[in-house]
Protein backbone atom coordinates (compact mmCIF):
# COMPACT_ATOMS: atom_id res chain seq x y z
CA UNK A 1 0.00 0.00 0.00
CA UNK A 2 2.91 2.23 1.18
CA UNK A 3 3.97 2.17 -2.67
CA UNK A 4 0.69 2.71 -3.99
CA UNK A 5 0.12 5.70 -2.33
CA UNK A 6 2.81 7.48 -3.33
CA UNK A 7 2.09 6.47 -7.16
CA UNK A 8 0.11 9.35 -8.16
CA UNK A 9 2.82 11.81 -7.66
CA UNK A 10 5.65 10.12 -10.06
CA UNK A 11 6.42 12.71 -13.05
CA UNK A 12 4.83 11.44 -15.97
CA UNK A 13 6.75 10.06 -18.70
CA UNK A 14 5.74 8.37 -21.98
CA UNK A 15 8.17 6.11 -23.72
CA UNK A 16 10.95 8.01 -21.48
CA UNK A 17 9.91 11.74 -22.53
CA UNK A 18 8.56 13.78 -20.77
CA UNK A 19 4.87 14.01 -20.37
CA UNK A 20 5.25 16.51 -17.85
CA UNK A 21 5.84 19.26 -19.89
CA UNK A 22 2.81 18.72 -21.77
CA UNK A 23 1.02 18.65 -18.59
CA UNK A 24 2.40 21.92 -17.05
CA UNK A 25 1.57 23.35 -20.64
CA UNK A 26 -2.03 22.48 -20.26
CA UNK A 27 -3.63 25.10 -17.89
CA UNK A 28 -2.47 27.65 -20.88
CA UNK A 29 -4.78 26.06 -22.99
CA UNK A 30 -7.50 27.35 -20.31
CA UNK A 31 -6.48 30.95 -20.53
CA UNK A 32 -7.77 32.27 -24.21
CA UNK A 33 -6.13 35.36 -25.66
CA UNK A 34 -8.96 37.50 -27.48
CA UNK A 35 -8.40 41.20 -28.85
CA UNK A 36 -11.62 42.13 -29.19
CA UNK A 37 -13.41 45.53 -26.91
CA UNK A 38 -16.64 42.83 -26.12
CA UNK A 39 -15.74 39.21 -25.98
CA UNK A 40 -17.61 36.15 -25.71
CA UNK A 41 -18.83 34.64 -22.29
CA UNK A 42 -15.63 32.60 -21.19
CA UNK A 43 -12.90 35.26 -21.91
CA UNK A 44 -14.53 38.19 -20.24
CA UNK A 45 -15.47 36.42 -16.95
CA UNK A 46 -11.76 35.41 -16.72
CA UNK A 47 -10.79 39.36 -17.65
CA UNK A 48 -13.49 40.55 -14.83
CA UNK A 49 -11.43 37.93 -12.28
CA UNK A 50 -8.15 39.13 -13.36
CA UNK A 51 -9.03 42.62 -12.82
CA UNK A 52 -10.83 42.14 -9.55
CA UNK A 53 -7.62 40.52 -8.35
CA UNK A 54 -5.07 42.65 -9.81
CA UNK A 55 -6.71 45.63 -7.74
CA UNK A 56 -6.76 44.04 -4.45
CA UNK A 57 -3.59 42.80 -4.97
CA UNK A 58 -1.50 45.15 -6.66
CA UNK A 59 -3.23 48.80 -4.95
CA UNK A 60 -0.96 48.56 -2.42
CA UNK A 61 2.37 49.31 -4.05
CA UNK A 62 4.08 52.43 -5.15
CA UNK A 63 4.50 52.72 -9.56
CA UNK A 64 7.42 50.93 -8.96
CA UNK A 65 6.22 47.84 -7.71
CA UNK A 66 3.01 47.95 -9.69
CA UNK A 67 5.26 46.95 -12.86
CA UNK A 68 5.70 43.60 -11.56
CA UNK A 69 1.47 43.39 -11.61
CA UNK A 70 1.82 40.88 -15.30
CA UNK A 71 4.45 38.47 -12.95
CA UNK A 72 2.01 38.23 -10.35
CA UNK A 73 -1.22 37.87 -11.96
CA UNK A 74 0.55 34.87 -14.18
CA UNK A 75 1.82 33.63 -10.98
CA UNK A 76 -1.78 33.24 -9.56
CA UNK A 77 -3.24 31.97 -12.49
CA UNK A 78 -0.62 29.51 -13.03
CA UNK A 79 -0.95 28.37 -9.56
CA UNK A 80 -4.54 28.34 -8.88
CA UNK A 81 -5.11 26.86 -12.16
CA UNK A 82 -2.59 23.95 -12.07
CA UNK A 83 -3.85 23.34 -8.38
CA UNK A 84 -7.53 22.97 -9.64
CA UNK A 85 -6.86 20.92 -12.39
CA UNK A 86 -5.07 18.71 -10.28
CA UNK A 87 -8.38 17.60 -8.10
CA UNK A 88 -9.44 15.94 -11.57
CA UNK A 89 -9.02 12.18 -10.86
CA UNK A 90 -5.66 10.87 -12.09
CA UNK A 91 -4.22 13.85 -12.78
CA UNK A 92 -0.52 14.59 -12.07
CA UNK A 93 -0.33 18.30 -10.23
CA UNK A 94 3.19 19.77 -10.66
CA UNK A 95 2.74 21.82 -7.83
CA UNK A 96 3.32 18.87 -5.69
CA UNK A 97 7.06 18.68 -6.69
CA UNK A 98 9.20 20.50 -4.63
CA UNK A 99 11.73 21.17 -7.43
CA UNK A 100 8.98 23.13 -9.11
CA UNK A 101 7.71 25.13 -6.84
CA UNK A 102 11.31 25.90 -5.51
CA UNK A 103 11.86 26.99 -9.03
CA UNK A 104 8.79 29.32 -8.56
CA UNK A 105 9.80 30.71 -5.06
CA UNK A 106 13.77 31.35 -5.26
CA UNK A 107 14.12 33.61 -8.15
CA UNK A 108 10.26 35.81 -6.96
CA UNK A 109 12.12 36.02 -3.57
CA UNK A 110 15.62 36.92 -4.94
CA UNK A 111 14.40 39.67 -7.10
CA UNK A 112 12.35 41.29 -4.61
CA UNK A 113 15.28 41.24 -2.28
CA UNK A 114 17.93 42.41 -4.36
CA UNK A 115 16.24 44.94 -5.92
CA UNK A 116 16.04 46.42 -2.59
CA UNK A 117 19.14 45.52 -1.85
CA UNK A 118 19.83 47.61 -5.09
CA UNK A 119 17.60 50.40 -4.84
CA UNK A 120 17.45 51.41 -1.37
CA UNK A 121 20.64 49.69 0.73
CA UNK A 122 19.65 51.21 3.80
CA UNK A 123 16.56 50.78 3.93
CA UNK A 124 16.97 47.04 3.30
CA UNK A 125 19.82 46.41 5.85
CA UNK A 126 17.54 48.41 8.40
CA UNK A 127 14.89 45.51 7.72
CA UNK A 128 17.27 43.60 9.86
CA UNK A 129 17.15 44.82 13.41
CA UNK A 130 13.45 46.09 14.68
CA UNK A 131 12.80 49.67 15.83
CA UNK A 132 13.84 49.65 19.84
CA UNK A 133 15.59 46.86 20.71
CA UNK A 134 17.41 46.61 23.86
CA UNK A 135 21.65 47.38 23.24
CA UNK A 136 22.59 43.75 24.36
CA UNK A 137 20.18 42.12 22.46
CA UNK A 138 21.21 43.32 18.74
CA UNK A 139 24.09 41.12 17.92
CA UNK A 140 21.42 37.79 18.04
CA UNK A 141 18.85 39.80 16.66
CA UNK A 142 19.98 40.77 13.85
CA UNK A 143 21.20 36.59 13.31
CA UNK A 144 17.88 35.58 13.89
CA UNK A 145 16.47 38.30 10.94
CA UNK A 146 19.35 37.25 8.76
CA UNK A 147 17.80 33.55 9.16
CA UNK A 148 14.26 34.29 8.79
CA UNK A 149 14.87 36.53 5.11
CA UNK A 150 17.14 33.11 3.95
CA UNK A 151 14.20 30.94 5.18
CA UNK A 152 11.29 32.87 3.42
CA UNK A 153 12.08 31.12 -0.07
CA UNK A 154 11.79 27.62 1.51
CA UNK A 155 8.97 28.78 3.44
CA UNK A 156 7.08 29.51 0.17
CA UNK A 157 7.67 26.85 -1.46
CA UNK A 158 7.55 23.89 0.69
CA UNK A 159 4.44 25.36 2.26
CA UNK A 160 2.94 25.49 -1.37
CA UNK A 161 4.12 21.52 -1.60
CA UNK A 162 3.13 20.00 1.85
CA UNK A 163 -0.11 21.88 1.18
CA UNK A 164 -1.10 20.51 -1.66
CA UNK A 165 0.17 16.91 -1.40
CA UNK A 166 -0.91 16.40 2.11
CA UNK A 167 -5.06 17.39 0.52
CA UNK A 168 -4.12 14.72 -2.49
CA UNK A 169 -2.82 11.74 -0.09
CA UNK A 170 -5.73 12.96 2.25
CA UNK A 171 -8.26 12.23 -0.33
CA UNK A 172 -6.77 8.80 -1.51
CA UNK A 173 -6.56 7.23 1.96
CA UNK A 174 -10.06 8.46 3.21
CA UNK A 175 -11.09 7.04 -0.56
CA UNK A 176 -9.62 3.67 0.02
CA UNK A 177 -10.95 3.73 3.73
CA UNK A 178 -14.70 4.30 2.18
CA UNK A 179 -14.13 1.69 -0.49
CA UNK A 180 -12.68 -1.33 2.16
CA UNK A 181 -15.46 0.07 4.74
CA UNK A 182 -18.25 -0.39 2.45
CA UNK A 183 -18.36 -4.33 2.80
CA UNK A 184 -17.71 -4.32 6.38
CA UNK A 185 -20.37 -1.69 7.29
CA UNK A 186 -22.63 0.76 4.98
CA UNK A 187 -23.07 3.16 7.55
CA UNK A 188 -19.83 3.71 8.94
CA UNK A 189 -19.05 3.84 4.81
CA UNK A 190 -21.54 6.58 4.50
CA UNK A 191 -20.01 8.59 7.45
CA UNK A 192 -16.38 8.19 5.64
CA UNK A 193 -17.78 9.46 2.69
CA UNK A 194 -19.40 12.53 4.25
CA UNK A 195 -16.14 13.51 5.21
CA UNK A 196 -15.18 12.76 1.86
CA UNK A 197 -17.33 15.14 0.52
CA UNK A 198 -16.08 17.84 2.88
CA UNK A 199 -12.69 17.36 2.12
CA UNK A 200 -13.10 17.39 -1.23
CA UNK A 201 -14.69 21.36 -0.69
CA UNK A 202 -12.01 21.73 1.19
CA UNK A 203 -9.44 20.66 -1.48
CA UNK A 204 -10.90 23.28 -3.58
CA UNK A 205 -10.83 26.14 -1.42
CA UNK A 206 -7.15 25.22 -0.37
CA UNK A 207 -6.28 24.74 -4.04
CA UNK A 208 -7.18 28.39 -4.77
CA UNK A 209 -6.21 30.09 -1.18
CA UNK A 210 -2.85 28.47 -2.14
CA UNK A 211 -1.81 30.56 -5.04
CA UNK A 212 -3.47 33.27 -3.78
CA UNK A 213 -0.80 33.01 -0.21
CA UNK A 214 1.92 32.46 -2.33
CA UNK A 215 1.15 35.32 -4.70
CA UNK A 216 0.47 37.52 -1.77
CA UNK A 217 3.55 36.99 0.05
CA UNK A 218 5.83 37.55 -2.88
CA UNK A 219 3.70 41.19 -3.22
CA UNK A 220 4.51 41.01 0.29
CA UNK A 221 8.16 40.99 0.28
CA UNK A 222 8.27 43.37 -2.92
CA UNK A 223 6.46 45.62 -0.94
CA UNK A 224 9.42 45.88 1.45
CA UNK A 225 11.65 46.15 -0.77
CA UNK A 226 10.40 48.92 -3.36
CA UNK B 1 -18.30 15.56 -36.98
CA UNK B 2 -18.76 14.60 -40.47
CA UNK B 3 -16.78 11.73 -40.67
CA UNK B 4 -17.43 8.57 -39.57
CA UNK B 5 -15.78 6.52 -37.26
CA UNK B 6 -14.53 3.98 -39.69
CA UNK B 7 -12.59 7.52 -41.31
CA UNK B 8 -11.24 8.82 -38.01
CA UNK B 9 -7.84 7.30 -38.80
CA UNK B 10 -7.29 8.65 -42.50
CA UNK B 11 -8.82 12.07 -40.82
CA UNK B 12 -6.39 12.04 -38.50
CA UNK B 13 -3.46 11.48 -40.64
CA UNK B 14 -4.77 14.39 -42.76
CA UNK B 15 -4.50 16.73 -39.86
CA UNK B 16 -1.34 18.56 -39.60
CA UNK B 17 0.93 18.26 -36.73
CA UNK B 18 3.08 21.26 -36.91
CA UNK B 19 3.24 23.52 -34.05
CA UNK B 20 1.01 25.98 -36.43
CA UNK B 21 -1.30 23.27 -37.67
CA UNK B 22 -2.07 22.46 -34.13
CA UNK B 23 -2.65 26.07 -33.00
CA UNK B 24 -5.17 26.17 -35.56
CA UNK B 25 -6.99 22.88 -34.44
CA UNK B 26 -7.45 25.05 -31.52
CA UNK B 27 -8.51 28.19 -32.51
CA UNK B 28 -10.53 25.96 -34.73
CA UNK B 29 -12.33 24.61 -31.63
CA UNK B 30 -12.27 27.39 -29.65
CA UNK B 31 -14.00 29.54 -32.76
CA UNK B 32 -16.56 26.47 -32.42
CA UNK B 33 -17.31 26.25 -28.88
CA UNK B 34 -15.69 28.75 -27.04
CA UNK B 35 -15.87 31.68 -28.48
CA UNK B 36 -18.99 32.02 -29.48
CA UNK B 37 -22.19 34.54 -28.53
CA UNK B 38 -23.76 32.14 -25.50
CA UNK B 39 -20.69 30.12 -25.22
CA UNK B 40 -21.76 27.89 -22.41
CA UNK B 41 -19.91 25.25 -19.64
CA UNK B 42 -20.07 22.90 -22.18
CA UNK B 43 -17.14 24.15 -24.47
CA UNK B 44 -14.56 24.29 -21.07
CA UNK B 45 -15.99 20.80 -19.73
CA UNK B 46 -15.35 18.82 -22.82
CA UNK B 47 -11.62 19.64 -22.75
CA UNK B 48 -11.81 19.05 -19.35
CA UNK B 49 -13.26 15.83 -19.87
CA UNK B 50 -10.76 15.09 -22.38
CA UNK B 51 -8.38 16.06 -19.88
CA UNK B 52 -9.72 13.38 -17.40
CA UNK B 53 -9.48 10.25 -20.25
CA UNK B 54 -5.89 11.55 -21.52
CA UNK B 55 -4.69 11.07 -17.59
CA UNK B 56 -6.69 7.99 -17.23
CA UNK B 57 -5.13 5.67 -20.06
CA UNK B 58 -2.11 6.81 -19.23
CA UNK B 59 -2.40 5.63 -15.70
CA UNK B 60 -4.76 2.45 -16.41
CA UNK B 61 -1.24 0.06 -15.62
CA UNK B 62 -1.03 1.61 -12.21
CA UNK B 63 -4.57 0.98 -10.70
CA UNK B 64 -5.10 -2.25 -13.03
CA UNK B 65 -4.36 -4.74 -10.01
CA UNK B 66 -6.28 -2.25 -7.54
CA UNK B 67 -9.93 -3.57 -9.16
CA UNK B 68 -12.62 -4.65 -6.46
CA UNK B 69 -11.73 -8.39 -7.48
CA UNK B 70 -11.83 -11.97 -5.29
CA UNK B 71 -8.55 -13.04 -6.14
CA UNK B 72 -5.53 -10.05 -6.36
Amino acid sequence: MNENLFASFITPMILGLPLVTLIVLFPSLLFPTSNRLVNNRFVSLQQWMLQLVSKQMMSIHNPKGQTWTLMLMSLILFIGSTNLLGLLPHSFTPTTQLSMNLGMAIPLWAGAVITGFRNKTKTSLAHFLPQGTPTPLIPMLVIIETISLFIQPMALAVRLTANITAGHLLIHLIGGATLALMSISATTALITFIILILLTILEFAVAMIQAYVFTLLVSLYLHDNT
Amino acid sequence: MDSQTGELLSWILTQDFAPKGTAGAFQEYDNKYVNVKKGSLAGLSTVLAAYKLFNYCHSYKEFKHKWPRKYH
